[in-house]
């Protein structure tokens, strides 16, 4: 389709129009989480869907994991204190409003042991050595928390099944860079299947001499394990794992019922999943799994955006037509016999003019092949809207460049 | 150039295989660990790297540790199991060997190597200790990672018979082992920026958590070759602002660690350009539009009769769009310059990058020195 030749239009590809305002104006939609791999933007659409939706009148809270510097500044997300804070010149004249945290990892998981363990309880976790390590340090507590966090803001808000103690009646997350696509999908579910496993169990097999039940279960494998762990580990590092194991059981028992709330939660149909991609092979194979994977987990899938698309102001004149042009204007200038080379850049009467062509061919060189790739996406996935948003010169790192790219967001196409 | 170092013999007992050639910027390096940001090409620049590494009839391992099988979708090869495998060879007997490691495999293997534990590794596998260790114990993947990568730049042996060496006359200790290397060099494709430092330090921490015993010592000697001078970590970015802050905190971030920081890799420079006099009249506009125009009639995109209005000023916009993007680019380029380090520029290949692409990317890596 060669549509008319609007301003920087973005390409239009054959799959349905996300219609983004459609979908945060509905006030069904309760919570919203943009996912997709690193370097996407997935921070940078997620604070811009949040303003946009807060602009158009609801009260959003935002939960951004690991903002740019000058982002989270322009959210006024100046220190990371696990809290939700109000953002500054917001247009709240439909009656919206917009909060914005950072996660705090290890605050969150303090959090919820204070939740579930008595003081002294928690107070020798918080001194276990395991502890330190698995809170902070140790990679994939993320996920964890970031969904912890997620139910938390939700049991708060102002939605079905929350208590109303804050106005909120959208929660926007942005997900972790995970290793592995899905992690925080699987996290939950990983943790209680874990809190289910003999394992655990084992672990606190000697913690609690005398449970008589659990040496049956066990008689088999118990001396050959805790042996190899021993051999393995040291008795010293066992020790300490068996106490700190020992000491979170009380916790894990509430994390395990929470986590299967969150997962529920997300399943629901009051939530919406956007999965960010960049118009790039890896990014969109990553974006393919996504999909793949919300639509067999149930997981209800709003579509898809497609970010940092190159555009043109000039659609018609294709690559080739342009290098076409580049080639015989350098020619006629006598500029020198490989007309591909840039050392052999244009000189001459019409060098100005071969070189904004050999712009404009390198651009539609990009822009042919984006769209290639992202058309095959479509092809493979049919029936997943999506909008694109243009690339940008610059980066984004205040209200009014998020404004902007929540325009993009917004307009149907 | 990078600042003199501490050449001595690493107590890992390390010898540095090639030699130590004034061309290259840091010579002696055996393990290569390349991170970025995602989406900077991190994967492509292993490869690329270890493809150049491999020229000269040496052996190099590229290792992948994230499970998402990039390695193979650049060479074009099948999905690789857990196990070494030739996926590019060279005219003058050079080899790329391949390896994803997959933290369950490699946590059994190193149960059955060091502890000789093989069925009690397949007891602690029943019970789901396993399990617990690669997936919910989120650390215990990093230490087995590294754990790996740790045993290939200290295998010795297998050389010459076209098979992976030692799997089972591997000792536990090579250090007074007098055989070759088994790999000249070791490219470890890393977690990413964000992750780098956590992931590189957690035997740190492992050690600090179990001070002592078999586990704290194991730990120690992975941190004391990942500190030689030995190891070099490479930071892949883009000329964008994000990027470019990612390298510059992980770059402090890996210093501060002790861990040794080698070249920033500026990733995809776009070759699309056209000379600054020229743009810079066009914008300004001391040269007039109507020259362009005439250029355009020239090349007949314009009719002689027609104003060409539209088309001389897309033009115009796409270029100021350009401008604004070198001069964000340059502000970049100024600070990853105030690093410090090497820069080592890779161009961006048009049309993606396929296996053949990894060779241009290699070409450019031995010529500015990293390889």
């Amino acid at each position: 389709m060669s549509a008319p030749a609007p301003t920087s239009s973005t390409p239009s590809l054959d799959a349905p129009a996300l219609d983004v305002d459609a979908l945060l104006d509905d006030r069904g939609t309760s919570v919203l989480v943009c996912c997709g791999s690193g370097g996407v933007g997935k921070t940078t659409s997620a604070a811009a869907l949040a303003l946009r939706a807060a602009e158009r009148g609801r009260r959003v809270v935002v939960l951004t994991i690991d903002p740019a510097r000058r982002l989270a500044q322009s959210l006024g997300l100046e220190e990371l204190d696990n809290t939700p804070r109000p953002v500054a010149d917001v247009d709240t004249r439909a009656g919206g409003s917009l909060d914005a945290m950072m996660l705090d990892m290890k605050r969150t998981f303090d959090e919820v042991v204070e939740a579930h363990a008595s003081p002294q309880r928690a107070k020798a976790i918080f001194e276990n050595p395991f502890y330190e390590a698995m809170s902070s340090s140790f990679s994939g507590t993320s996920e964890y928390m970031a969904m912890e966090k997620l139910g938390q803001l939700r049991s708060r808000a102002s939605v079905p099944g929350g208590d109303g103690s804050e106005p909120w009646d959208l929660v926007v997350v942005d997900t972790p860079p995970s290793r592995s696509a899905l992690d925080f999908l699987d996290a939950p579910r990983r943790l209680s299947s874990f809190l289910d496993g003999r394992f655990i169990r084992l672990l606190l097999a000697p913690a609690r001499a005398g449970g008589r039940a659990y040496v049956k279960v066990l008689s088999g494998a118990v001396s050959s394990v805790t042996g190899a762990m021993s051999r393995v580990l040291g008795a010293q590092f066992l020790d300490d794992l068996q106490a700190f194991v020992a000491g979170l059981d009380a916790v894990f028992g509430g994390f395990r019922e929470r986590a299967e709330k969150t997962y529920a939660l997300l399943a629901s149909p009051g939530t919406a999943f956007l999965v960010v991609a960049t118009p790039e092979e890896d990014a969109l194979r990553e974006a393919a799994y996504f999909v793949d994977r919300l639509g067999r987990e149930g997981m209800p899938l709003a579509g898809l955006v497609l970010n940092r698309v190159q555009t043109t102001e000039l659609p018609r004149l294709s690559a080739e037509r342009a290098w076409a042009a580049v080639v015989q204007l350098e020619d006629l200038d006598g500029g020198g016999e490989d007309g591909t080379a840039p050392e052999t850049l244009s000189r001459g009467d019409h060098a100005l003019a071969a070189g904004l062509l050999r712009l404009h061919a390198a651009r539609m060189r990009r822009l042919e092949r984006e769209q290639q790739l992202a058309g095959a996406f479509a092809v493979e996935h049919p029936g997943i809207a999506l909008v694109q948003v243009p690339a940008r010169p610059k980066d984004v790192h205040d209200l009014d460049g998020l404004r902007s790219v929540a325009a993009d967001l917004g307009r149907a196409t | 150039m990078p600042e003199p170092e501490d050449r001595r013999e690493p107590r890992g007992g390390i010898a540095p295989a090639g030699p130590h050639d004034e061309r290259l910027l840091f010579p002696g390096t055996r393990l290569h660990v390349v991170t970025g940001k995602g989406g900077t090409g991190k994967t492509t620049t292993a490869a690329a790297l270890a493809v150049a590494l491999s020229r000269g009839g040496r052996r190099v391992l590229l290792c992948e540790v994230e499970d998402r099988q990039g390695i193979a979708r650049l060479f074009d090869v099948p999905p690789l199991p857990y196990e070494e495998r030739t996926i590019a060879a060279t005219a003058d007997g050079g080899e790329v060997v391949a390896l994803a490691v997959e933290p369950r495999a490699a946590l059994l293997e190193y149960l059955a190597t060091f502890y000789k534990l093989g069925r009690a590794g397949r007891a602690l596998d029943k019970v789901g200790a396993i399990d617990f260790a690669t997936t919910v114990a989120p650390g215990v993947r990093d230490v087995l990672l590294t754990g790996k990568v740790y045993e290939a730049v200290r295998r010795r042996g297998g050389r010459g018979t076209g098979r992976d060496g030692g799997d089972t006359k591997q000792r536990r200790d090579g250090a007074d082992d007098p055989r070759q290397h088994t790999f000249d060099s070791v490219v470890l494709d890393a977690p990413p920026t964000g992750r780098i430092g956590r992931f590189l330090n957690v035997n740190s921490e492992v050690s600090g958590i179990a001070r002592m015993g078999p586990v704290a010592s194991q730990a120690d000697s992975v941190m004391r070759v990942l500190r030689s001078p030995h190891t070099r970590v490479h930071l892949v970015t883009l000329l964008e602002e994000m990027p470019v802050q990612e390298t510059l905190d992980g770059v402090a971030e890996l210093q501060a660690a002790r861990l040794p920081v080698g070249a920033v890799v500026v990733n995809q420079i776009r070759s699309d350009t056209l000379p600054l006099e020229l743009l810079d009249g066009a914008l300004s506009g001391a040269v007039p539009a109507s020259a362009v125009r005439a250029g355009l009639v020239e090349a007949r995109l314009v009719r002689g009769d027609a104003p060409g209005t539209t088309l001389v000023d897309g033009l115009l916009a796409e270029a100021r769009e350009h401008d604004e993007r070198l001069a964000l680019q340059e502000q970049q380029q100024q600070a990853l310059e105030a690093v410090g380090r090497p820069l080592v520029e890779l161009p961006q290949l048009p049309g993606g990058v396929a296996h053949r692409g990894l060779e241009v990317l290699a070409d450019r890596l031995t010529a500015q020195g990293l390889a």
